[in-house]
């Protein structure tokens, strides 16, 4: 007889750690405090009062905020009368230049722009009916699975950074202006971290599951 | 650690459990019915897969550091710099600063990240002097700063965007800023398919794990009994109690 004989209800209540495999007894923590496991301290689970609207609020700013800072430019230089003005998009499309970089300029316009746009509406689109307390949208497993697995992938904050950079480095050199879209990148990164700190996984694989 | 003897792992529980939405299985299930991920006690082939994903991105790391990254024309005079020349450079200027961000980000975080993954790799197969927990966390620390090397990919396409003021400069990107982007995508997939449960499956076990937990089925279900009676009855500082959160 194999192990698969245990009882099914009794695997329900236990959690395992996903980082080092230790198994703990779900004892569900009250809102606002964190259960952490005990040998590689990974947050296993953290409930937060209105969390869900709170995500979707968040979500929501992010998918705006993208949108509106790959228009407005984000840096401009001025060197003696001659000006020059970027967006994000002129930066994402910069390696566009040679046939081989083509493919750079794709994998930055997914980095900064497509993945945390998508990863936004993912969200939305998993957490609005568990918000309401309706069923699970259709799909929403998978759609919350694609939006966990591109969660490395979203780099608009280390975007916002790196516009940081290239302004110190050419200070000496130019007359530079920030845009809007700069500060719409800065208060990105500010989301991007309030919505990781927000986000229960397990609260959320719970409500999807039947 | 004390605790850590007390720790009873879904593999010695004779579980599965699913990495992606930490739900537990019995061994042998092959997909998480709650998340619909793949389970895998361990994954067989994570070092292969980590191995393959280093040695390409380490392949791509030379060139990036060979070839010029940025091309900038300055009114006649064009000059085209390396990583490091472009460093050094900013540091014969005066931006000292500046060289340093960019010495650290682009050549301290990736070769220590090689080193880091490497050595990761090398210690679940030939064990290492480091406790599982320290290494657990280089383990999340690379996870962790992996990304942010692509802010060098970032920082070239922002230049060559911005200084394009016809005749007077302009600035180009260089080849290796492909190969660099290249390097920090294939880093970030091996960090990614180790596989951390390997570190703390090093660690010798303090109880004397349980025998025949497979063939025997009353004593895999004591198995179980005896990992949720330690959760229950654990001390106010045990390690199954959840409700306690020991780091701020």
């Amino acid at each position: 007889m194999s192990p698969s004989a245990l009882p099914e209800q009794d695997l329900h209540d236990l959690i395992a750690c996903p980082t080092c495999d230790a198994v703990y007894h779900i004892v569900p923590p009250e809102k606002g405090q964190r259960a952490v496991c005990a040998r590689c301290h990974t947050v296993l689970i953290a409930p937060r009062r209105r969390a869900g609207e709170q995500l979707i609020a968040i979500a929501l700013s992010i998918v705006i905020l993208v949108v509106a800072a790959t228009l407005f430019p984000f840096l401009s230089i001025n060197v003696g009368g001659l000006g020059h003005a970027a967006s994000v998009l002129d930066a994402a499309l910069a390696f566009s230049s040679s046939p081989l970089l083509v493919l750079l300029s794709l994998t930055v316009t997914a980095l900064i722009i497509f993945v945390p746009v998508l990863r936004a509406l993912l969200l939305i689109y998993v957490l609005t009916p568990i918000v309401r307390d309706r069923p699970p949208a259709e799909h929403a497993i998978r759609a919350f699975r694609l939006s966990e697995a591109l969660r490395p992938w979203s780099m608009a904050e280390i975007f916002a950074i790196g516009c940081a950079v290239a302004l110190v480095k050419i200070a000496d050199l130019a007359q530079v202006h920030l845009g809007p879209a700069f500060w719409m990148f800065s208060a990105l990164m500010v989301l991007v971290v309030l919505q990781d700190s927000f986000m229960c996984r397990y609260t959320v694989w719970k409500s999807l599951e039947k | 650690m004390e605790i850590a003897g007390k720790v009873r792992t879904a593999r010695e529980m004779g579980l599965v459990a699913c990495a992606r939405c930490t739900r537990v299985w019995p061994r042998g299930t092959s997909r998480c019915a709650r998340c619909g991920h793949k389970l895998h006690s361990r994954d067989r082939l994570a070092l292969q897969k980590v191995w393959a994903w280093w040695v390409v991105g380490l392949m791509c790391y030379i060139p990036a550091n060979l070839y010029p990254m940025l091309r900038t024309r300055m009114l006649a005079t064009t000059s085209e710099d390396t990583i490091i020349a472009g460093a050094v450079e900013l540091a014969h200027h005066g931006s000292y600063g500046i060289a340093l961000v960019i010495l650290v980000a682009s050549v301290l975080i990736p070769v220590g990240k090689f080193l880091i993954i490497a050595g990761l790799a090398f210690s679940v197969r030939h064990g290492s002097a480091l406790s599982p927990e320290r290494r657990h966390q280089l383990y999340e620390l690379v996870e962790y700063i992996g990304r942010w090397s692509m802010i060098d990919v970032f920082v070239v396409a922002i230049l060559s965007s911005l200084v394009q003021l016809g005749t007077l400069a302009a600035i180009q990107p260089g080849i290796a800023s492909l190969f660099f982007a290249l390097s920090v995508i294939f880093t970030m997939l091996s960090a990614q398919s180790f596989d951390s449960r390997l570190i703390f499956d090093a660690d010798p076990p303090v109880e004397p794990p349980l025998p025949g937990l497979s063939s025997l089925p009353p004593v895999a279900h004591g198995a179980l009994a005896h990992g949720t009676d330690t959760a229950t009855h654990s001390g106010p500082r045990g390690p199954q109690d959840l409700t306690e959160s020991p780091t701020p």
